[in-house]
């Protein structure tokens, strides 16, 4: 579960989340025998659907170099990551 | 005793000239360094504030319309997008983010004059009841400083009781507002979901977060709340504020049909709470009110609901933290893929890794149905239990948690445990419905909150409501 979530762990982390992570869904089982017959999951609870806005360019002040200058490690104007292969 | 006019009071002294912006902004940081020992506060934004209080003042001298906020000092959560200080959400994978830009609701704030003078503490990315999951530290209960201060808007609660600032923003996302205002002994309100814009608040589970006011008093909540809702492009989910506004809020108990959630007032609940809660519900019967109980079977439920969608929801938003685009990356990490998980193994706390491994279990291939759709499901059934019971009564009553602030350390090694001080307020963020905690007692030293909840929608009469129930109680 962390290497799919993209989270390095040591072994005693694991070991921990482990046990908690049982006990969290030992809890949740509860759930299991609710009866549901006929009824939608919910995914939005004010009746909202396709909110749409013009596709417009705001002007907020905010740069590229602004956002560039957040990242650890950049090359001119780009963003510089690890390599990826090999 | 505040040191603080009413909300509106400062404004209108500001705009005569009675008051000087400067001398509020001093007020606040001076108070704020004197109260320092509580911990509520995790940097000040001094030299902002203090450019900004200047400026209104001189708008002042110029004769110049200053807004409805004007000069009125407030602290904002530390996972509000602000300028003039860092915005860390209480987390070492955040540390050193200077916001590029600002929330929505602080852009609306500034625009009527309010000032930022500082940023509050919180479990970090608001995973939390108490503030013991800052990644920093743990802010003291002012009543109490061996004791919680209730979360995860914690700092933003004990900023208000211990007078730091007029008033405090908050986030919500299953009682993050609501607990610490009982916690600590103030008004917190959590809004119709999409009230206010979350554009610029680091996002928790974006189903369930609402932005929202603590404060003294209901008054002033309810202007603040004014100024913060409607609508805004950056927020899809947002909806549109009451024609009428919200400041304009009668205090009137008689007639109103009230219900006490059965499901609230039962087992597990500290007999204490029950008592000031009980009697709170009596003093709004002597005012007029209809009491009724009520009872909603699937409440119960909510909490299991709750912790599937909602880590469910962390750990898809919690993804962009990769290290790569901005904030903390892990130095000794060789390739890309490491990269990202070292950067996230050594930056996220406890809580937040939990919790994403909560919710990357739930999501996954083969158990997506069993625990994330079927809990989307009875979040429905819980729904459909909350507009069956507003058929019949007009707000529901009950406490806001079912204790008293606990010990520091208290819960801290027991996930459960701790998940379980949100049971009373989970049901109303899955519901996406309206409500408020209102001061209610002390019991041994510790305050006590009463939650009322309304219909979605409904702020205006949950706030006239609100004002009654504080009168009665006062």
């Amino acid at each position: 579960m962390a290497r799919l979530a993209r989270l390095a762990l040591n072994d005693n982390e694991i070991e921990e989340y482990r046990k908690e992570l049982e006990a969290v869904l030992q809890y949740v089982e509860q759930l299991r025998d609710v009866d549901v017959t006929g009824l939608a999951p919910t995914t939005q609870v004010t009746g909202l659907t396709n909110v749409m806005r013009e596709d417009t360019v705001i002007d907020y002040g905010v740069h590229r170099d602004d956002l560039l200058k957040l990242a650890p490690a950049r090359q001119d104007n780009e963003l510089k990551v690890k390599r990826m292969i090999g | 005793m505040s040191q603080w006019l009413p909300i509106a009071d400062i404004a209108a002294q500001v705009q005569s000239g009675q008051l000087l912006a400067v001398d509020l902004v001093e007020r606040a940081l001076q108070t704020i360094a004197d109260k320092d020992e509580y911990k509520a506060i995790i940097a000040t934004t001094a030299e902002r504030a203090r450019e900004r209080a200047a400026s209104i003042d001189a708008s002042v001298k110029d004769g110049r319309t200053v807004g409805r906020l004007a000069g009125v000092p407030f602290i904002a959560k530390d996972n509000f997008l602000v300028f003039g200080a860092e915005t860390t959400a209480a987390s070492n994978i955040l540390k050193g983010f200077d916001a590029p830009y600002q929330s929505t609701a602080i852009e609306r704030l500034e625009a009527e004059g309010a000032i930022c003078v500082a940023k509050a503490n919180l479990d970090a990315f608001a995973h939390g009841g108490s503030t013991e999951n800052s990644d920093f530290f743990t802010t003291k209960n002012p009543h109490d400083p061996t004791r919680v201060p209730g979360g995860s808007s914690g700092g933003s609660a004990a900023a208000v009781v211990l007078d730091l600032a007029p008033f405090a923003l908050g986030t919500d996302t299953g009682g993050s507002i609501r607990q610490p205002a009982s916690f600590s002994g103030c008004v917190g309100y959590k809004p119709t979901y999409g009230l206010i814009s979350r554009s610029g608040v680091v996002a928790m589970a974006s189903s369930t977060d609402v932005v929202g006011p603590l404060t003294r008093t209901v008054d002033d909540a309810a202007l603040v709340l004014d100024v913060m809702a409607g609508q805004d492009s950056l927020d899809s989910t947002t909806i549109a504020a009451d024609q009428k506004g919200y400041t304009d809020i009668s205090a009137d108990l008689s007639g109103k049909k009230i219900g006490v959630v059965k499901e609230y007032m039962g087992e597990g609940v500290d007999p204490e709470v029950k008592r000031i809660i009980s009697e709170s519900i009596d003093k709004m019967r002597a005012a007029g009110a209809t009491i009724t109980e009520v009872s909603l079977p699937s409440l119960p439920l909510s909490l299991a609901v709750y912790y599937i969608v909602v880590p469910a929801e962390i750990s898809s938003n919690l993804s962009r933290y990769d290290g790569q685009r901005f904030a903390f990356s892990a130095a000794d990490a060789e390739n890309l893929e490491e990269s990202f998980s070292k950067t996230r193994g050594q930056g996220f706390g406890k809580e937040a890794k939990r919790r994403i491994m909560i919710g990357t279990y739930v999501l996954s291939s083969g158990y997506y149905d069993a625990y994330y759709r079927k809990a989307q499901t009875v979040r429905t059934k819980l729904i459909q239990e909350f507009n069956d019971a507003f058929a019949s009564v007009d707000f529901l009553v009950g406490p806001t948690a079912p204790t008293t602030a606990f010990k520091i350390g208290e819960n801290a090694n027991d996930p459960i445990q701790m998940y379980l001080a949100d049971i009373m307020t989970v049901g109303p963020s899955l519901a996406g419905v309206p409500a408020v905690v209102v001061p209610a007692g002390m019991s041994d030293n510790l305050p006590v909150g009463v939650q009322l909840i309304a219909p979605q929608k409904q702020d205006r009469d949950l706030l006239s409501i609100a004002k009654a129930v504080e009168e009665v109680l006062a």
